[in-house]
């Protein structure tokens, strides 16, 4: 089996496994007062100060929730709430059509259901938001509750310069929220450094655990919780820690960062040779995103594994059973909760056309890509194309 | 063979897709999104393509341990089918949507886009026998779904599979229930998967809009009533006509005129026809010399009448019925049998019924 479809999710690191099978054996409930709670709490603790040193947070801004989902929905709501009862005229929402769902979906339902008015920012045909274009978007600030731009794109890989839109943004007095679920461990993120107010993070896009994740919160930033409870996490976000969880969480989050820069070199160089090699075989594919050598403040401009390719005149869905077929595993990058794939928002979203979005694949390398997962791709692609492109496009 | 099995989410095609693995075929599962608007659980409408279904449909494909894939076929399903739907009731026609969707989408689209990328065949639960090209009813009688694949033409019948047409829907549901499927107590399907509240005439009422015009008595061409559009009805109905004539005899609709909106109602006596005329004629294999004679089904329910069968001079059909029918609604398919008690009747094929 080929795995390129590390964006979707990654394999366990072994030191998270390890790690989180030890914490599985032990009792304890880190709000009890006892021998055992103690011990809990303690375990969490030093995860969380794990956690908060990987991504340049204090550990009091760490906080724990059940995954990227829900930080994105505790933040853009939260901080929606929070920021209109301290004063009701701040009822906008300035965001960009290429953010994930978790966000999109909270900000339309907050449209929808309570009084938000949404500024859609204007996005870069790389994907990417430009400082100037959040500061037009934003005008004097005193009508907007929140900004939230994602550090990297899902599907696409662009990468955002987090610190300049954060310094915009306060130069409007308005906080700004980041998805970095796809940054974190990919390119560097320091969250103290880039001044951001809140941050989506989560595990097992890392070698960490589905269903842990966290919300980096400034202590200065205030948020109404969506949970409400026993009072953990700062009174944000209630419920019974999933001590576990946060030490796999933990251990990735570090695991991930500390490899991060040799990882990213090594990726790239798989990640080019594959868009290389797919070049060759099929020379009128068009790359999304971002050049692959970009490079944004010093760092990448792309997600280093990330390669997002449109095969004109071939369905996505029909490449992807093809290469499924074939044991080689990739994605459409489109949301498809109800199972029908749609055109993806965000290749919409930078002005491609809907056959262009129709007709693209997301391939993903991670820590455990290797030069034969390319090779596996590349020995089949043609074939796969030329196949696909025969069944056509079934709506044009 | 390579085979594509049409997952409905409901328990005849997840019998048909277990018993094609059985058979040692290398399947792939897909269901077929076929409803622009699709019902989610918190709408609570059921059709056949709620994303509920979609759901019933993956699980089977999970157990049974093939690739499952969505395809959107919403466009053309709206186009070919649903649109077609509505205009032929404009038209004062009826017809018969399930029959449409075979011919334009299961083994049209489906079959074409599941050939072009390598695979022989497309696997469906329809309840018909399916051997050595030729078409066959079910053993199940009261199953039967010969009639809305008799539209089907040699090429497409040579790109379907039918398991399920040897044996009796209690036989599918025991052979779901053994294998533990979940939807082995599924409810069976609506007739119309787009209409999932069965109002055929609020739908099209939707659709069309109000259209008023006059019930016009046969016998004596006396304006009885109005109706608020001629698509509610069909030829042969006689229940909600919600006129009431002086001699209080039934009455029933024999003629639609779409143009002036005219519902033609008259008495049992006036209702019967013994020679139906349709446009030209499909068939499941080589065309049969004409005269001939067999059996015609004359609705997707309907029993079998014994007939004669030539040519028009234009390229259709005339079918001399050897006992009067009511009900024989232009827009309804008149498929043609030959009797076989033994392997199950014969389907020769089908004429659109133009009178």
């Amino acid at each position: 089996m080929t795995y390129l479809d590390h964006a979707a999710t990654t394999p366990v690191l072994p030191e998270v496994l390890a790690a989180m099978t030890e914490q599985l054996g032990r009792v304890g409930n880190a709000s009890s007062l006892h021998a055992s709670g103690r011990a809990a709490r303690r375990t969490a603790e030093q995860a969380r100060e794990r956690l908060a040193a990987a991504l340049g947070a204090r550990p009091s801004e760490v906080l724990f929730t059940g995954g990227g989902t829900e930080s994105d929905n505790l933040a853009v709501k939260g901080i929606f709430w929070a920021r209109r009862e301290a004063d009701p005229q701040r009822r906008r929402i300035v965001t960009s059509p290429v953010e994930h769902h978790a966000v999109l979906d909270s900000v339309e339902w907050l449209a929808k259901h309570d009084g938000a008015e949404v500024t859609w920012l204007a996005v870069e045909p790389s994907g990417r938001v430009t400082p100037g274009a959040l500061r037009e978007a934003l005008g004097d600030g005193t009508d907007v509750a929140l900004a939230s731009v994602m550090w990297a794109n899902n599907e696409i890989g662009t990468v955002s310069d987090l610190a300049a839109l954060a310094a915009v943004a306060h130069e409007a007095g308005v906080p700004l929220h980041t998805d970095a679920v796809q940054a974190v461990g990919q390119v560097p993120v320091d969250f103290g450094a880039s001044g951001v107010d809140a941050l989506t993070m989560t595990g097992h896009k890392l070698g960490g655990p589905m269903g842990a994740g966290a919300l980096l919160l400034r202590r200065d930033a205030s948020c109404m919780p969506l949970l409400h409870g026993g009072g953990q996490e700062r009174d944000v976000r209630s419920g019974t820690l999933d001590v576990a969880a946060i030490v796999g969480l933990a251990v990735a989050a570090d695991v991930a960062v500390a490899g991060r820069e040799d990882r990213a070199e090594r990726l790239a160089g798989l990640r080019d040779r594959l868009v290389a090699g797919v070049v060759r075989q099929v020379p009128d594919v068009q790359l999304n995103g971002a050049p692959l050598d970009d490079v944004l403040a010093g760092g990448p401009g792309r997600l280093p594994g990330n390669a997002h390719l449109s095969f004109p005149g071939a369905e996505g869905d029909a490449l992807l059973m093809l290469l499924d077929a074939r044991e080689v595993e990739c994605s459409t990058g489109s949301a498809c909760s109800a199972g029908v794939a749609r055109p993806s928002h965000v290749l919409l979203g930078v002005g491609a056309d809907a056959d262009r979005a129709r007709s693209s694949l997301r391939f993903t390398l991670g820590t455990t890509s290797t030069d034969a997962d390319v090779d596996a791709l590349l020995d089949v692609i043609a074939p796969v194309v030329e196949r696909a492109r025969r069944a056509g496009m079934s709506r044009s | 063979m390579r085979v594509l099995a049409a997952m409905s989410g409901g328990v005849d095609s997840a019998v048909a897709a277990a018993l094609a693995v059985d058979a040692g075929h290398d399947v792939t599962g897909v269901h077929l999104a076929l409803s622009p608007d699709r019902q989610t659980l918190r709408s609570g409408a059921r059709g056949c393509c709620s994303v509920e279904d979609a759901h019933d449909a993956r699980r089977v494909a999970d157990e049974l341990g093939i690739p499952f894939y969505v395809w959107d076929l919403a466009e053309r399903f709206t186009a070919d089918v649903v649109d077609d739907f509505v205009a032929e009731y404009a038209a004062g026609r009826t017809p018969n949507p399930c029959l449409r969707c075979n011919e334009k989408i299961k083994f049209s689209a489906v079959l074409d886009r599941a050939r072009a990328l390598g695979f022989d065949a497309v696997v469906t639960g329809h309840h018909a026998r399916l051997a050595d090209g030729v078409l066959r009813r079910s053993v199940d009688a009261a199953k039967d779904q010969s009639y809305v694949l008799a539209v089907l033409t040699p090429e497409q019948l040579a790109g379907a599979v039918f398991p399920l047409g040897g044996m009796t829907k209690e036989r599918v549901r025991a052979i779901a229930a053994e294998r533990g499927f979940a939807v082995a107590t599924k409810a069976d399907s609506h007739d119309i998967c787009f209409i999932p509240d069965g109002d055929t005439r609020g739908f099209l009422t939707r659709r069309l809009g109000e259209q008023p015009g006059p019930l016009v008595d046969a016998a004596t061409g006396e304006t009885v009533g109005e109706h608020s559009g001629a698509y509610g009805f069909t030829v042969g109905q006689r229940r909600g006509l919600g006129v009431s004539v002086g001699d209080q005899r039934p009455r029933y609709v024999l003629g639609i005129e779409p143009v002036s909106r005219t519902v033609t109602i008259g008495t049992a006596d006036l209702a019967g026809v013994s020679e139906v005329r349709t446009g030209a004629p499909t068939w499941t294999g080589a065309a049969p010399r004409l005269p001939l004679r067999a059996q015609v089904q004359l609705r997707a329910h309907g029993a079998p009448v014994p007939c004669a069968v030539d040519a028009t001079g234009d390229g259709g059909l005339a079918i001399a019925l050897d006992t009067e029918q009511r009900g024989v609604a232009p827009g309804q398919s008149a498929v043609l049998y030959l009797p076989d008690a033994e392997r199950g009747d014969r389907v020769l094929g089908q004429g659109p019924v133009t009178r």
